[in-house]
């Protein structure tokens, strides 16, 4: 069993990664934090919290609340802008042999590309744009739940990166297919998804909500089901790769990310629960290779039809 | 700051008076590393409850690898009512040390305050101040009502003056009203309770000139200073996110008052 040789390595748009797995956006903040809990060079990417072009304070507190095998949070992309990420942050993940995505974040098309235009001459291998955002232009409405919109900005992140663009869709829309789509007619090399699911918790006893926002987005075990058919319905329907993401809080959960259709999996949530969650997974994937005799992790990518 | 992951074995547990537990646990990595004002996240076992909680060291002893946490019940069905059932022999997953720590000011006489579950950490503090000999000191608890958990610890460890919300012990009132009635004088306060609390701390060593050092508590999810959830308002920008929030889990949970927005 063990002269079994096994290949783990995937190509992403054309960057070499030695294993699928990435942390999601927002929950690994730039690995610093992790760093002496994990061993950042074990993991294919480090995906890094979003970083728009100048400082965002956030939401106020409460900002996350526990739920039923999962959580909300309204953080609200707190985070320092791309000037002191890419002096620290940055700078901290280059003395690792990891690939770095950057998480962007923006109100309007102009503060998305002037970050992209930021990072065009650093040492970063791919940028994964959220959506999710607000913009402030078009009546706040997520620039992820209208098609159009999607596909305009990826168009105009497009133009400006040196970088391959992944495209983090929201699944809060009705036909999330469609909404990748859109993305790879805007010219996205690639999507990753989901992002969280609204939700809402009310406080019984001091009858009001829990997190100061009202709402928040919902992630962990409990939405992973809706994660796995997401993968799968946008995996039908474009010729572009994919990241899967939610709720991964196993190996098995990763298998069946990548069996739906991810090239690539990010593990987000269970950081919080289990902080060496990532490194038992690239174990946990080359065991279950051995053990089904897969050569070639690529021959399990959307292996399920 | 150093910190690890550890499966913990519990060596023994009771109960403080209703609702408050005195959990001993076999923790030797996070003993050897542990400081009065940290704390750990503690894992519930069951599956459905993601989050870590985050525990106060009450107490922790590097030679005999072991740490103390003192917590109260917060209602059924919660992750510390599971803990409330751990008993001798059973484990626990725990991440720590992790925070801080309370900074004492060598020489510059002490005021210890604790407010109703934030009394726990303040009685490692005052065993430390007193077996390194690092100042005067004068403790100041302030309880719910006749349940005066840890009382007798203090009292063996320095003069220590109580007030009860319903005056059934010490002086009716809050911490403020039994420092008043006592005359208890300092240069520094070092506090860990209730925010109405810890603001009139802060208002009262203000008006006295003294220094205040106050422990924060927030929601939390990843308890090391990644996730951004646990942020109080700062005075000043931060140094993480150049905004004015600093994270409770990682910059604190023990803040110089004037540093924070109470
Ligand atoms: C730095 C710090 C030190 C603490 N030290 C102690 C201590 O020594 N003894 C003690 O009894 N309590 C302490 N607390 C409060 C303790 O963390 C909460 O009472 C506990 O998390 C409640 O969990 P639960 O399972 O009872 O409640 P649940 O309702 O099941 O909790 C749901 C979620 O909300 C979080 N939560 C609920 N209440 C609080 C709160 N007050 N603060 C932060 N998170 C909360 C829980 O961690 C969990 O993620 C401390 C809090 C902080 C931030
Ligand atoms: C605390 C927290 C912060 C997050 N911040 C971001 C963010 O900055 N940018 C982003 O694109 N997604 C963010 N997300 C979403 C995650 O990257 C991920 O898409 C989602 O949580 C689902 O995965 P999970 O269930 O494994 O956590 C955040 C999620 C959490 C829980
Ligand atoms: S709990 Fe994550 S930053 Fe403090």
């Amino acid at each position: 069993m063990s002269e079994f040789n096994i290949n783990t390595a995937v190509d992403f748009c054309g960057i070499p990664m030695k294993n699928p797995v990435t942390v999601a956006s927002g929950t690994f903040g730039s690995g610093m934090e992790y760093s002496d809990l994990v061993d950042l060079n074990v993991l294919g990417a480090v995906t890094t919290k979003g970083v728009a072009n100048h400082p965002w304070a956030g939401n106020p507190t409460p900002r996350v609340a526990e739920t039923k095998s999962g959580m909300l949070n309204a953080i609200g992309l707190q985070n320092p802008g791309i000037d002191t990420f890419i002096e620290r942050d940055l700078a901290f993940l280059k003395q690792y042999d990891t690939r770095v995505i950057v998480n962007v974040c923006g109100h309007s098309e102009e503060e998305y590309v002037d970050v992209v235009e930021r990072l065009a001459d650093t040492d970063v291998d791919l940028l994964e744009i959220n959506i999710s955002c607000p913009n402030v232009k078009e009546g706040g409405i997520a620039f992820g739940q209208d098609p159009k919109q999607a596909m305009a900005i990826t168009k105009a992140v497009k133009t400006k990166a040196k970088q391959p663009i992944i495209m983090k869709l929201s699944p809060n829309v009705t036909d999330i297919a469609e909404m990748a789509r859109a993305c790879e007619a805007g010219g996205a090399d690639a999507v990753s998804l989901i992002n969280t699911l609204t939700g809402m918790k009310i406080d019984i006893h001091r009858r009001t909500f829990a997190l100061a926002n009202k709402t928040g987005g919902m992630s962990g075990p409990a939405v992973h089901p809706i994660a796995v058919r997401m993968v799968y319905q946008v995996a039908q329907a474009v010729n572009i790769p994919i990241i899967g993401m939610g709720g991964i809080a196993s190996t098995e959960d990763a298998i069946e990310m990548i069996l739906a259709g991810a090239t690539m999996v990010s593990v987000g949530t269970a950081n919080f629960f289990d902080p060496t969650i990532t490194q038992k997974i690239v174990a946990g994937i080359e065991d279950y290779m051995r053990k089904y005799q897969i050569a070639d992790i690529r021959d399990l990518i959307g292996a399920v039809r | 700051m150093q910190k690890t992951e550890e499966m913990a074995t519990v060596l023994e547990q009771q109960a403080l008076g209703s609702n408050i537990f005195d959990l001993k646990l076999k923790a030797p990595q996070i003993a050897k590393l542990a400081k009065a004002g940290q704390f750990v996240s503690v894992y519930p076992n069951r599956a459905d409850k993601l989050l870590p909680r985050p525990i106060s060291l009450c107490g922790f002893d590097p030679k005999e690898g072991s740490l103390r946490l003192v917590y109260r019940v917060t209602g059924e069905h919660t992750g510390t009512e599971e803990f409330s059932r751990l008993q001798a022999g059973d484990t626990i997953r725990l991440l720590g040390p992790l925070g801080n720590g309370f900074t004492v000011e060598p020489g510059k006489k002490a005021i210890l305050v604790g407010g109703g579950i934030g009394v726990p950490p303040m009685l490692e503090l005052a065993k430390q101040i007193k077996a390194q000999q690092l100042c005067e000191q004068t403790i100041v608890m302030g309880y719910r009502d006749a349940n005066t958990f840890l009382l007798d610890e203090f009292e063996q460890v320095a003069t220590t003056v109580v007030s009860s919300d319903d005056g059934a012990v010490g002086t009716k009132g809050t911490a403020i009203d039994a420092i008043l009635a006592n005359h208890v004088t300092g240069d520094v306060i070092y506090a860990c309770g209730p925010k109405p609390m810890l603001r009139a701390l802060r208002d009262y060593a203000r008006a006295k000139g003294m220094r205040c050092f106050v422990s924060m508590e927030e929601r939390m999810a990843c308890g090391i200073g990644a996730c951004l959830a646990c942020v109080c308002q700062s005075t000043h920008e931060d140094g993480h996110s150049n905004v004015k929030n600093k994270r409770v889990c990682a910059d604190g949970p023990v803040f110089d008052a004037e540093e924070i927005e109470l």
